[in-house]
């Protein structure tokens, strides 16, 4: 046991100076990494440790920390109702849109690759323009007014199928519903893009191969030669869906107020916000957002190895 | 081809086949034109209802008072006007703070930070896709772990940061952290590893130094790549609000304070409309124009492992 380990010390050692020389050796790489690794180690890595740190204390900015141990997540979930609202609907709107959203981006930039050089682009940029249109959304809440005047209510009460009003944001029923269709109007993002561009570079060949070999249909043609290529793309896609399905606030909290009826519309980083910015306490937000945290990059390492499988 | 064919008969069909240049190009394979007429005639069902809302907007923001309040609601404009542009333009011009105020800031804040952002990314991406050197796996993990969480984690600790640097209330705060953004990073990395090393190799045999090898070699043929980074933080800073770092009101960015605009009520429900078609223009005019090149930097976007 004792050799075991001397030799593992002495393996380890020597991977150690390797790579020390090579390091050496390319001090110029580092120098050129340099600018972009400071800044990112302060704003992306170091703020994920600080949060870890701070949500076992009790924090509120003009206080020294306190420590505190696992009570901020023993009272998040034994105490906290509201927070437990904000998961599950957080939930929701993540398995409903992330799923539908990714699918609507590849059905879309697919179907649209056999389109002619400039409709496809100008269905690029109606399908695109959605996702960076700033605060548009806010358009909707013209059309689900909660007056007759409503362009929703007006519509549905001609056809006689409610004969009052419905306030769409403010009864708790309509809420969610509403939220996740504006969040799939504006799901072609970033990952739409990918598979527009991941599409046009598949292999012509591949497809002249495959009606050889006796692919069927269209369908047939996209699970056996168009998704495994893409398969880069998609894991892309899914990272981007994932992130944007989880840390859904903006909308939800222009459209339906904040904070919402019976705290209906509540997500995770509504919540965040509430303890983090209108209550200051920084160790518990911080504990929401370890807990948001960990279920993102655990989502995107299960889908991930789920989308591996594609097409094999 | 059958074998018993002879070698002239098969010339003769390919020859056929060259000369006789088809009028109608040949459809492909396995697409029946039930299924191309229905798929097609859902994606215009579906690209309408995407665009209505947007269209809906332009045409309110074109609507005269009379027209925004008239009952049953019209969607096109019918006498459009640009009266709530210019009202929009009086009403700013009357604020404490000015109209060009507020566009410098919000310009210099995304001139600053995109330009900041695509030298340091891409001295970052250089090394990180041509070279191998320790540390670079590893560095490129944590990228790819970093794009998988929202910015919104991390709002409060980068505030005691910021906070910490004294940068509270200033440009700064805004600037340095968008420099950093690893998106960007990500797919200059992922074009730039399409780039030949001989590339690089031949002009270090030519008796350029690394940095001129950057500069004159490698960047001049990652045009493509510039431009989407461009979009992208372009995107980002122009829709900043700003409004967690900086208080002061002659730092407010233009869209925090169009949005102020926006909160008006019913008397300004026009000009909110016109506040909306302001804040969306530029970010939807620049893609527009670098659709091309975006689409091709994507398409090396893709997460290998």
């Amino acid at each position: 046991m004792r050799e075991f380990f001397s030799k593992y010390v002495a393996y380890r050692k020597y991977n150690a100076s390797v790579a020390w020389k090579k390091a050496k050796r390319s001090k110029m790489c580092y120098a050129f990494l340099a600018p972009y690794g400071i800044l990112f180690c302060a704003f992306y890595v170091l703020p994920v440790i600080t949060s870890i740190f701070f949500s076992f204390t009790y924090y509120n900015i003009l206080e020294p920390p306190r420590f505190l141990g696992l009570q901020n997540y023993m009272s998040l979930v034994l105490e906290d109702d509201v927070f437990l609202i904000g998961i599950k609907n957080t939930l929701m709107i993540a398995v409903i849109t992330g799923p539908l959203g990714y699918i609507m981006s590849f059905l879309f930039a697919w179907l649209i690759n056999e389109l002619p050089r400039w409709i496809r682009t100008i269905a690029v940029v109606v399908f695109y323009a959605p996702s960076i249109a700033g605060n548009l959304y806010v358009i909707f809440s013209v059309f689900f007014r909660g007056d007759a005047y409503g362009y929703a209510n007006a519509f549905l009460m001609d056809l006689g199928i409610i004969d009052a009003p419905i306030l769409w944001f403010i009864n708790p029923v309509y809420m969610l519903p509403i939220c996740m269709v504006v969040i799939l109007w504006m799901s072609l993002g970033t990952g739409f893009l990918s598979f527009v561009a991941g599409l046009q570079g598949v292999d012509r060949a591949q497809f002249e191969a495959g009606y050889m070999d006796g692919v069927k249909n269209r369908w047939q043609e996209l699970w056996y030669i168009t998704l495994p290529n893409m398969k880069p793309m998609l894991l892309f896609g899914a990272v981007m869906s994932i992130t944007q399905a989880f840390g859904v606030c903006d909308v939800t909290m222009a459209l339906c107020g904040y904070p919402s009826t019976d705290y209906a519309a509540r997500t995770i980083v509504t919540h965040l916000y509430d303890y983090g910015f209108s209550r200051f306490e920084m160790g518990y937000a911080s504990a929401i957002a370890v807990v948001l945290f960990l279920m993102m990059i655990l989502c995107n390492k299960a889908i991930q190895s789920m989308l591996r499988r594609v097409g094999t | 081809m059958s074998k018993t064919m002879s070698k002239t008969q098969r010339k003769e069909v390919v020859e056929n086949e060259v000369y006789h240049k088809k009028l109608i190009k040949r459809r492909k394979p396995n697409r029946s034109i039930a299924g191309d007429v229905f798929l097609y005639v859902f994606l215009l069902a579906m690209a309408t209802l995407m665009i209505f809302p947007m269209v809906y907007a332009i045409n309110s923001a074109l609507k005269p008072l009379d027209e925004l309040f008239m009952f049953p609601p019209k969607i096109f404009a019918r006498n459009p006007t640009l009266d709530n542009f210019s009202d929009l333009f009086v009403t700013m011009g009357k604020s404490w703070v000015t109209f060009s105020r507020y566009l410098f800031n919000t310009v210099f804040i995304t001139v600053a930070g995109t330009a900041g952002h695509l030298i340091v990314a891409s001295m970052g991406a250089f090394v990180l896709a041509k070279y191998d050197f320790p540390g670079n796996q590893t560095f490129f993990k944590l990228i790819t772990i970093s794009m998988m969480f929202t910015g919104y984690v991390t709002t409060i600790p980068n505030y005691l940061i910021i906070n910490a640097l004294g940068w509270v209330d200033t440009y700064w705060s805004i600037i340095i952290p968008a420099f950093a953004s690893p998106m960007g990073l990500f797919l200059m990395k992922q074009f730039m590893e399409g780039l030949p090393m001989s590339l690089i190799e031949a002009a270090k045999i030519d008796g350029a130094n690394e940095w001129r090898v950057f500069m004159n070699v490698v960047m001049p043929n990652v045009k493509p790549a510039w431009m989407t980074l461009i979009i992208f933080s372009v995107q980002g800073l122009w829709n900043n609000r700003a409004a967690t770092f900086i208080y002061s009101e002659e730092r407010k960015t233009l869209v925090f304070a169009l949005q102020q605009i926006q909160g008006g009520g019913i008397a300004r429900t026009g000009q909110g409309a016109a506040v909306l078609i302001v804040v969306i223009i530029v970010p939807i005019i620049t893609f527009i124009l670098s659709e091309s090149q975006v689409l091709e930097t994507m398409a090396s976007s893709g997460l290998k492992d």
